[in-house]
């Protein structure tokens, strides 16, 4: 494992860049394929109005791929990522046409440990909400 | 409906044993838009000091999704149709690369009740086939208007 970021070149405080990830249906249909989550919800617009949705909603766990992309592109190696943990705290609403919407993620060195790791605070935001709280990665750097 | 309380501190039997193949890590990979050639090309991930190609982070949830038989149980009482995904957190010893074969065991670690809605928190322990540590994940969700 060795991630592209060396520890002594981060400072806390170090803001990493946003980027932002398109989300269309299409995304949601290959997420609930590859994760076995085919709750309705995040595909059948009809079935998420009945629930009190107000339309489709990503699955969390595909925004939190999404926050955890960005961390992994920042640190190089995916594997240096040793702990990763969210709360959702707003919904991500995808509407069914040919833009859908756009998770927005940044993120801020909150703080460095022993062994070379250090905190990554993580905010996505979509439509103006923050659909991530309390979202952390802990990562082993160089 | 409220969730059964009896639940916490139940545990699930451990699961078959999940093999995790290149195929797999490159189709999650593929749905997540995540093109790093450490999820699909083998010499990047051995040159990145890996085995084998790895998973990305959120892969788990692939075979670990909630302890799905602890949560099917209809002694439980819970609404999937109302269920949204809470908190999630993966802690990892190593990362998890194609080939492992990977044993889950779930348990119900808290059932609360916040406002109307019940929260019910799944912790996962998943070993290698050789009792190897890999990986623990926090799964907590959200049915949604269960303690009203």
């Amino acid at each position: 494992m060795a991630a592209t970021v060396k520890y002594d070149e981060v400072e806390v405080g170090q803001e990493i860049p946003a980027a932002d990830y398109p989300v269309r249906r299409i995304n949601l249909v290959m997420y609930a394929g590859a994760s076995g989550d085919f709750n309705q919800i995040h595909w059948n617009e009809r079935f998420a109005k009945t629930v009190g949705l107000p339309d489709v909603i990503a699955h969390g766990m595909f925004t939190m791929a999404q926050a955890g992309r960005f961390v992994t592109d920042w640190a190089g190696d995916p594997g240096a990522v040793v702990d990763y943990g969210v709360r959702f705290s707003s919904m991500v609403v995808v509407p069914d046409d040919d833009e859908g919407t756009v998770i927005t993620v940044s993120g801020v060195v909150e703080e460095k440990l022993e062994d070379k790791r250090v905190v990554v605070a993580l905010t996505a935001k979509c439509a103006d909400s923050r659909v991530l709280s309390k979202a952390r990665a802990l990562v082993q750097l160089s | 409906m409220a969730l059964n309380r009896d639940f916490i501190g139940r545990a699930s039997a451990p699961s078959a044993p999940y093999e995790v193949s290149r195929v797999k890590i490159k189709e999650f990979a593929s749905a997540i838009g995540d093109n790093n050639p450490i999820y699909r090309d083998r010499e990047a991930a051995l040159a990145a000091g890996h085995p084998d190609v790895i998973a990305p982070p959120t892969f788990p949830i692939v075979f670990s999704l909630g302890g799905g038989a602890l949560l099917a149980d209809p002694e439980l009482g819970l609404n999937f149709a109302m269920v949204v995904h809470g908190e999630q957190r993966f802690e990892y010893r190593r990362p998890i690369h194609a080939g492992d074969e990977l044993v889950t065991v779930s348990t119900v670690t808290d059932i609360r009740s916040v406002g109307r809605n019940e929260f019910i928190t799944v912790k996962s322990d998943v070993t290698t086939v050789d009792g190897e540590l890999v990986c623990t994940t926090y799964n907590t969700i959200v049915e949604r208007g269960g303690a009203g």
